[in-house]
């Protein structure tokens, strides 16, 4: 079933960096991602490790989703990685570089491991994959439906591009990638995320993007600064217009069902049922982040 | 468990601490240097204590400079520093709690 948590800005933070990982949460993402692998570098993962998982368990962190960007669990990192996290209460593990469900398989199964080992509710751990290569992008479908534990897929652009023996443009190179992880999302049910936009001075780039990925169907982005979240939420927000028709729709299918009639109807016209359900997501996201501006 | 090499963890930037462990016949020591040592030396003091008690570390020296750290940081930082240094096999989870 697809969730109605919204998922707009997971915002990327180095696990190496105390001062960001205490005060991260002031910036207000739907999602914060304590990054241990590629913002970390080779002598610091044991120390970025030890910060995420005491980081965690900070009481500013329990209204807000928690995410943990584990390194590769084919790496020494992954598995010390994956029990810092699961111990520490993360919401969500982001796996990287995922290429086949069997990816995924093995992360749930050492999940499974680690919380009955610490006393964590089997289940409670909710799990991410990074799609990073061709083959994560031609096994999209399968990936996203390896797990119940899957809350999303996201397309990795960096690692993507250099596969593709490409580099990041104007979007076309990712064309294919982010139609095919979205729809892959779409039919296991789960949300779709799309690459960081790294150009942090670019913002006409950024919000030209956004409304691409938005139009597209995404339901949100990684970010890499904490400038780009209100750019980002505010790009997702509905205009007043689009509100208006959603309160509108709601409120006919709530007096439909009061009278216990099956259809809804709006100004003489039928109302099919995902039309009730997008009118009521669109006053979800109005209420997190208000009308567009 | 004890401390079998000099090893550090940590930084002198802004809300990090700096932590260098070291091997040592004698009982432990621990020295502690803070920017807020009048505000939060007693609690930076108990932190210190407490994390090092967790990890069975009783003889050895341990310089703390601390620079605005919260008390996970200052517990994540000890850890490091003294898993780095120190003589172990297998990690124990629940003491690093």
């Amino acid at each position: 079933m697809t969730s109605t948590k919204l998922r707009r800005s997971m915002l990327f933070l180095p696990g190496s960096n105390p001062a960001m990982l205490s005060t991260a949460f002031v910036y207000r993402p739907d999602s914060i991602m304590f990054d241990l692998e590629d913002a970390v570098s080779l002598r610091e993962k044991d120390t970025a490790r030890l910060l995420v998982f005491h980081a965690l368990q900070l009481p500013v962190y329990r209204d807000i989703e928690t995410v943990v960007r584990i390194n590769p669990l084919s790496t020494s990192f992954g598995p010390l990685d994956l029990e810092a996290a699961v111990r520490g209460g993360a919401d969500v593990i982001r796996l990287p570089k995922t290429d086949t469900a069997e990816d995924v398989e093995q992360l749930e199964a050492a999940v499974v491991r680690i919380e009955q080992q610490c006393g964590r509710e089997v289940g409670s751990t909710k799990l991410m994959a990074a799609i990073e290569s061709a083959s994560g992008v031609v096994n999209a479908v399968a990936i996203a439906q390896a797990s119940k534990r899957l809350i999303g897929i996201a397309l990795a652009g960096f690692d993507y591009v250099i596969d593709m023996q490409t580099s990041r443009g104007d979007g076309t190179e990712l064309f294919y990638a982010r139609c095919a992880v979205l729809h892959a999302a779409r039919v296991a049910k789960i949300d779709a995320f799309d690459v960081v936009f790294s150009d942090l001075n670019d913002e006409e780039g950024f919000l030209k993007e956004v409304e691409l990925i938005r139009r597209l169907g995404f339901n949100g982005k990684s970010l890499i600064n904490p400038r780009q979240i209100e750019l980002l939420h505010n790009a997702y927000a509905p205009t007043q217009k689009e509100v208006d028709y959603a309160r509108r729709v709601v409120a006919a299918a709530t007096k439909a069902e009061e009278d216990g009639l099956g259809v809804v109807s709006l100004n003489g016209k039928m109302v099919d049922a995902p039309v009730v359900a997008h009118a009521q997501r669109v006053l979800r996201i109005a209420a997190a982040s208000g009308v567009r501006k | 468990m004890k401390i079998i090499k000099d090893a550090m963890a940590g930084t002198l930037e802004s809300s990090d601490v700096l932590v260098k462990v070291s091997p040592s016949d004698g009982p432990l020591e621990v020295v502690v240097k803070s920017e807020v040592e009048r505000q939060f030396g007693e609690q930076i003091r108990r932190v210190v204590a407490d994390t090092l008690a967790r990890l069975t570390i009783n003889e050895g020296v341990v310089i703390v400079e601390d620079k605005g750290a919260l008390d996970c940081t200052i517990r994540a930082r000890l850890q490091a520093a003294v898993l780095r240094g120190g003589a172990v096999e297998g990690l124990d989870w629940s003491i690093l709690q």
